[in-house]
């Protein structure tokens, strides 16, 4: 989604067009066009910008349901670089992301073309990739908790057969993110889909092409297919980022809350949670939900920016 | 190699290829499967059955004993299937105000929406929370639904990028014909963008049916609890019911993937993004 800003042209990158869209004289007045978008322009304000700006204000009191608070200006934020617990949830949640994010893309990308080839009994197989996104994440919390028990569990039980002893996954310290991780890509039906999708909107006439030029699988799969596919792995890029970044509902249902052992899994969003809906810390919740939308709009913006050497769209 | 010796060669790859990565995502799905049917002496045995015996089809019976199954069934039901009426109701009309009408800051209207979805739901859950409850609507199902009614910024974003690539004739044609924008809009714009309502319906029906955080917020009474939140009830300071719960999961989850399995060619061409299909 790259956004343009030339003046008489649309904003919107425009390879997202259709070729031949031609501006129609007839189409309605602007009036029209804010009716329809109504909905959205009203959602938009009551549950996106007001929650938003009032957020701002809450970071910057000891805003709590019990009590209105007081203005307390950067106090909160203040008191969260020197709280331990804090700092913790940021490297556990970086950790994830920075392993989750491009091991998800590669694995993703890899699954959806296996997904994407023509033999018989496909819509069989599209289905099992995408049955664990379908188990709800509290079931498979409790579920891989239970494949990686040491003592019992399925994940041991198979490196045992082949004679390696299995570590004590989400009881070490050291383990419990990988096991997180693990669990993680085993639920990424969602961008496969949308990376299927990507692929069939590649034009059959440019593999037709590499065909007449003699190009190899492998080639084909890094001239047509991964360049062509970058606009799609730019949007699920932005998003598994983003959702890295707000791993909540798994670590959460885990360790039902506590983020055990030794914190090794308490999230970020783990711990703004607590802040505000146990301790009712509101306006320490708001300072760090503050600070994690600064640092998603800072990454966002660095893709945005690198996707400029990176995003092939097509048509040009 | 003769062409269709290869041929054959390849396909035989590909099945193989697809079955080996089938058997990761589907061992532990049917490990819950298989757990769901196990009685309580079996579910920790080492090394681990793989087929429960006897078959103990008790534990759905006990499970849905256990949580108040058919009343979180119906509240779960009854917020998926609003909110994804919401969903199928206002994004196609917003998307298409973005793709095929010409208004004033449209294209700023536009630009915010996809600035939209990198808010994390965590920045305006604390407001949103104290607004719902100002308005008397925590404690009710409301909060999960009502929005729904305004937009989904994901949801908007891929019906606008389904709608850039219909033509404009058949639209310029009925605009001859007098026809009104709505009109034009609910009898010929629509019905060609079924399968992208359907890709949106079919990922917000998912998204709301597992979701957690949501019901965890703004549910505070047992008897409006999900199915999500149910599930949670299995483990107890006891210990955790591993059997039933995965009969709860399963029941939960087979639906959707009848639904899923039926419907995933159409899914899958109503996601586009390049606005050219």
């Amino acid at each position: 989604m790259k956004i343009k800003g030339d003046s008489d042209q649309p904003l919107i990158q425009e390879s997202m067009e259709v070729p031949i869209r031609k501006k129609s004289k007839i189409s309605g007045s602007s009036a029209t066009g804010w009716l329809f978008a109504s909905p959205w322009v009203i959602g938009l304000i009551l549950f996106y910008a007001f929650p938003l700006f009032s957020s701002i204000y809450f970071s910057f009191t000891t805003y709590s349901i019990l009590s209105p608070g007081e203005f307390v200006g950067l106090g909160n934020y203040r008191q969260l670089m020197s709280d331990g617990l804090f700092w913790k949830s940021i490297y556990n949640t970086i950790y994830f992301a920075i392993f989750f994010v491009p091991l998800s893309i590669i694995i993703g990308v890899a699954l959806a073309m296996m997904l994407n080839m023509r033999v018989k009994g496909m819509a069989v197989y599209r289905t099992i990739f995408f049955l664990p996104t379908l188990v709800p994440h509290v079931a498979l919390a409790v579920l891989w908790m239970w494949l990686l028990n040491p003592g019992f569990g399925l994940v041991n039980g198979a490196l045992d057969a082949i004679g390696i002893t299995g570590p004590n996954w989400l009881g070490s310290v050291t383990w419990s993110k990988p096991s997180l991780i693990l669990m993680s890509l085993w639920a990424i039906g969602q961008p496969v889909i949308i990376y299927l999708a990507g692929l069939g909107d590649i034009p059959q006439e440019l593999y037709e092409a590499a065909d007449v030029d003699g190009a190899s699988w492998l080639q084909k799969i890094f001239t047509v297919t991964l360049p062509l596919l970058t606009p799609v792995i730019f949007f699920n890029l932005v998003m598994g980022a983003i959702g890295a970044f707000q791993q909540f509902t798994l670590p959460y249902t885990m360790t039902q809350g506590q983020g055990t052992p030794d914190n090794s899994l308490t999230f970020y969003v783990m711990y703004l949670y607590d802040n505000a809906f146990k301790y009712f810390k509101m306006g320490y919740a708001s300072a760090m939900a503050w600070i994690l939308f600064i640092v998603i709009m800072l990454l966002t913006a660095v893709i945005f920016l690198s996707s400029k050497r990176w995003v092939h769209y097509q048509g040009k | 190699m003769q062409p269709k010796a290869k041929k054959n060669l390849l396909r035989i790859s590909a099945h193989f290829g697809l079955l080996i990565a089938s058997a990761f995502f589907l061992v532990p799905f049917l490990w819950m499967m298989s757990t769901s049917l196990k009685p309580v002496t079996q579910i920790f045995t080492y090394p681990p059955d793989f087929i429960p015996n006897p078959f103990q089809w008790s534990n759905y019976m006990e499970a849905t004993e256990y949580i108040p199954f058919f009343t979180y069934l119906s509240n779960t039901t009854i917020i998926t299937v609003f909110s994804t009426i919401g969903v199928i109701i206002s994004c196609p009309l917003v998307a298409y105000s973005f793709a095929k009408l010409e208004w004033k800051g449209r294209n700023a209207m536009f630009i915010i929406t996809i600035a939209v979805m990198m808010i994390p739901m965590q920045v305006t859950m604390i407001p949103l929370f104290l607004l719902f409850n100002k308005i008397g609507w925590v404690g009710t199902a409301l909060p999960l639904i009502v929005p729904a009614f305004f937009g989904v910024p994901f949801s908007i974003f891929l019906m606008r990028q389904f709608f850039m690539g219909l033509p404009n004739t058949l639209r310029d044609a009925a605009k001859i014909d007098g026809a009104s924008e709505f009109r034009i809009y609910w009898q010929i714009m629509l019905p060609l963008a079924k399968p992208a309502v359907l890709a949106i319906g079919l990922f917000q029906f998912m998204n709301v049916w597992t979701d957690f955080i949501g019901p965890l917020l703004y549910l505070t009474d047992e008897s409006q609890y999900t199915l999500s939140l149910g599930l949670q009830q299995f483990q107890s300071q006891k210990g955790t019911e591993w059997g039933l719960m995965m009969a709860v999961s399963t029941m939960m989850t087979l639906p959707i993937i009848v639904l899923f399995f039926f419907m995933q060619r159409t899914f899958i061409q109503g996601i586009t993004f390049s606005g050219i299909k």
